[in-house]
């Protein structure tokens, strides 16, 4: 009874998931010629768009409508909205980038992109990753929420529906927990913590080849989209080796006392 | 005409963050002669803490003091920025990467479209300009990046403990805040979207992690909370703070507020000890910064080693109290 008479209050809903393909950052990273070596990398889903993903399939779940994964990126990237939607997401956006340009695209492009397609598509829920453990800047998904005027939370850990088009969300702040109420439509950002993201099924894998996955190439929604960008990338190096990795000898009592030595004498960063 | 560069500040309770001053010493390594440094001040009851910032040396202060600014709440804040950015017009924005910041940030760079560069550690003058360093792949790599010209303002937040603080107050005592200018921003009107409900504090300890100098940090090999008492004791000792790996909060062993790492707080003290920590590539996220590395783990395999200035190989319990207790004696 109490089931259906909230399912009743909710409508479905459009959600729209943003997604990008990363460098699996357990994988050894080495730079050939001033660039991160691709070649024999593992890619996966990054892991905060995974928390993204599910928390959609659940609203999907609870609520019924529909779930669409887009992605800005090269070809490559389609493998990851398959595994999005062998999850059970519904429908897949590539908007195609070439590989040479991809490793130009700064949060700017990307969301501009982003933009282009979603600014006519209205979904009233859109979820994303809090970063990108790549490149770590956390920026396109909140930059599109101000493209499409639509309220954010970021970092959430934690998403209710309530009445009507209500929403409470639960915010990470660096430990401290914010809870805000958010009127739909509105973009939120998944922090580590939100759920369990489910592993794709057998038979969702089959259903998930039948899928649509759409392509769109990036330059049909923005012609001239490499001059647009804000920043530029003018090197990439691997951080200097640590100073000494010594490891100490000897009975506890010992090695404390070469570890106290060491920290003052040649870290000089005590006493 | 000389360009204007802006430094967002920010309150924890009713002080300014220390990653305030430091913006403010960045601001002040980006300034050539002809630049004015303003600063924006969003909050409620400053006036204690607007006088603070305006013997930092900076030209104009713009305060926005509201109840409803008392908790951060994206929309409001960002209303403020908005007309910070409008009245001041800067070239070159200044953030913390902190909560507040790196949520902030995006909103006003996709609001003027310019380009941002996120989590910067360092930058430099070279024959291009200014070129800025931020680590990339958790930390794998660091990558340099500057700003197209055209894209302007320069929107940047830099991560906390990574840039000297101004040496504010003492050397300033001379500027004459008179001639600092003042600007209130009018009462805001409360967003139609969205609202902040409560604030669950868990900030514990007295010292933000975030600037800390020495920070002593348990992982599941802690095995208890009470497992976290000898951290506690080193940690007091040494003026240092107590942090956690995800495991260790996740066991229950402490609070999620401790938790270092990519999904927690990303630190650069001067020493960080790692205790019972294998050394996840998500918790190197949060520390492979600092300064210098202590690991401590019976594990001589464990990974931490790999990333550690100095490692004992060793059981925690008996290592720790005998570091406290001469750490104790050396210190008095
Ligand atoms: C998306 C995502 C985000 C994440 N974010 C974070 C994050 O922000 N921060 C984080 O820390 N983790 C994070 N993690 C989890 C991370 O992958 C690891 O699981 C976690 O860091 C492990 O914690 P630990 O080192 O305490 O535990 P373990 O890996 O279990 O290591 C315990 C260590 O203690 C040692 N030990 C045991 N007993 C003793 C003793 N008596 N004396 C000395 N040493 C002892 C063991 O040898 C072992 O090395 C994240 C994971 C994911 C998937």
């Amino acid at each position: 009874m109490t089931f259906l008479s909230n399912e009743s209050a909710h409508s479905p809903l459009d959600i729209v998931v943003l997604m990008k393909q990363t460098f699996d950052t357990e994988e050894r990273v080495s730079i050939v010629n001033g660039q991160v070596r691709q070649d024999g990398v593992k890619w996966v889903i990054n892991p905060y768009d995974e928390y993204a993903v599910e928390e959609a399939l659940r609203w999907k779940e609870a609520y019924g409508g529909k779930v669409t994964v887009i992605s800005v990126g090269p070809e490559r990237c389609a493998e990851a909205l398959r595994t999005a939607l062998a999850m059970g997401a519904d429908e897949a956006i590539l908007i195609y980038v070439e590989n040479s340009a991809a490793e130009q695209l700064d949060e700017h492009v990307v969301s501009s992109l982003l933009h282009a397609v979603l600014k006519d598509q209205s979904p009233q829920l859109l979820l994303a990753g809090h970063f990108s453990v790549d490149q770590g800047s956390a920026q396109v998904a909140i930059r599109l929420s101000v493209l499409l005027d639509i309220p954010h939370v970021s970092a959430i850990t934690k998403l209710v529906r309530m009445e009507g088009q209500r929403v409470k969300a639960d915010r990470d702040a660096e430990g401290d927990t914010e809870r805000l109420e958010v009127k739909l439509p509105a973009l939120f950002t998944a922090q580590q913590g939100l759920n369990e993201p489910r592993y794709p099924s057998l038979p969702g894998i089959i259903k998930a080849k039948k899928k649509p996955l759409t392509q769109i190439d990036a330059l049909t929604l923005y012609p001239d989209f490499s001059q647009a960008v804000g920043t530029l990338r003018t090197s990439i190096e691997l951080p200097p080796p640590r100073l000494s990795g010594k490891l100490f000898a000897g009975s506890p009592a010992e090695q404390v006392e070469q570890l106290i030595r060491s920290l003052r004498d040649e870290a000089k960063c005590i006493g | 005409m000389g360009r204007t560069i802006a430094v967002i500040a920010e309150m924890r309770g009713n002080q300014l963050r220390q990653v305030t001053f430091e913006a403010l010493h960045a601001a002040e390594l980006l300034y050539s002669p002809g630049d004015r440094i303003v600063a924006l001040l969003i909050g409620y009851q400053l006036d204690a803490v607007s006088n603070t910032l305006m013997q930092t040396g900076i030209q104009e202060l713009i305060i926005a003091d509201d109840e409803s600014y008392k908790y951060y709440e994206p929309e409001v804040y960002f209303a403020a920025v908005r007309t910070f950015n409008d009245i001041a017009s800067p070239d070159i924005i200044l953030l913390g990467h902190t909560a507040m910041g790196r949520d902030l940030a995006p909103m006003l760079a996709a609001h003027t479209k310019s380009g941002q560069l996120s989590d910067v550690v360092s930058f430099e003058a070279s024959e291009a300009g200014w070129t800025f360093r931020r680590p990339v792949y958790a930390g794998k790599a660091f990558e340099s990046r500057r700003f197209v010209d055209r894209a302007t303002p320069w929107i940047i937040t830099i991560r906390p403990n990574n840039f000297k603080a101004i040496d504010h107050l003492e050397d300033r005592v001379s500027t004459d805040i008179a001639n600092v200018k003042q600007t209130f921003l009018p009462t805001p009107s409360p967003s139609l979207r969205s609202v902040v409900h409560e604030v669950v504090q868990r900030m514990s300890g007295a010292i933000d992690l975030t600037e800390a100098k020495i920070i002593i940090s348990g992982g599941r090999g802690v095995k208890s909370s009470d497992g976290f008492k000898p951290l506690e004791q080193l940690a007091s000792v040494l003026n240092g703070a107590v942090g956690a790996s995800r495991g260790a909060c996740d066991a229950g062993y402490c609070d999620y507020s401790l938790q270092v790492g990519q999904t927690g707080k990303v630190v650069t003290p001067e020493i960080y000890f790692a205790c019972g920590i294998s050394g996840a590539i998500q918790h190197l996220a949060g520390m492979s910064q600092s300064r210098v590395i202590v690991a401590i783990n019976i594990d001589p395999e464990a990974p931490i080693f790999q990333v550690a200035d100095y490692g004992i190989v060793g059981d925690l319990f008996e290592i720790i109290p005998l570091l406290t207790s001469e750490f104790r004696k050396m210190l008095t």
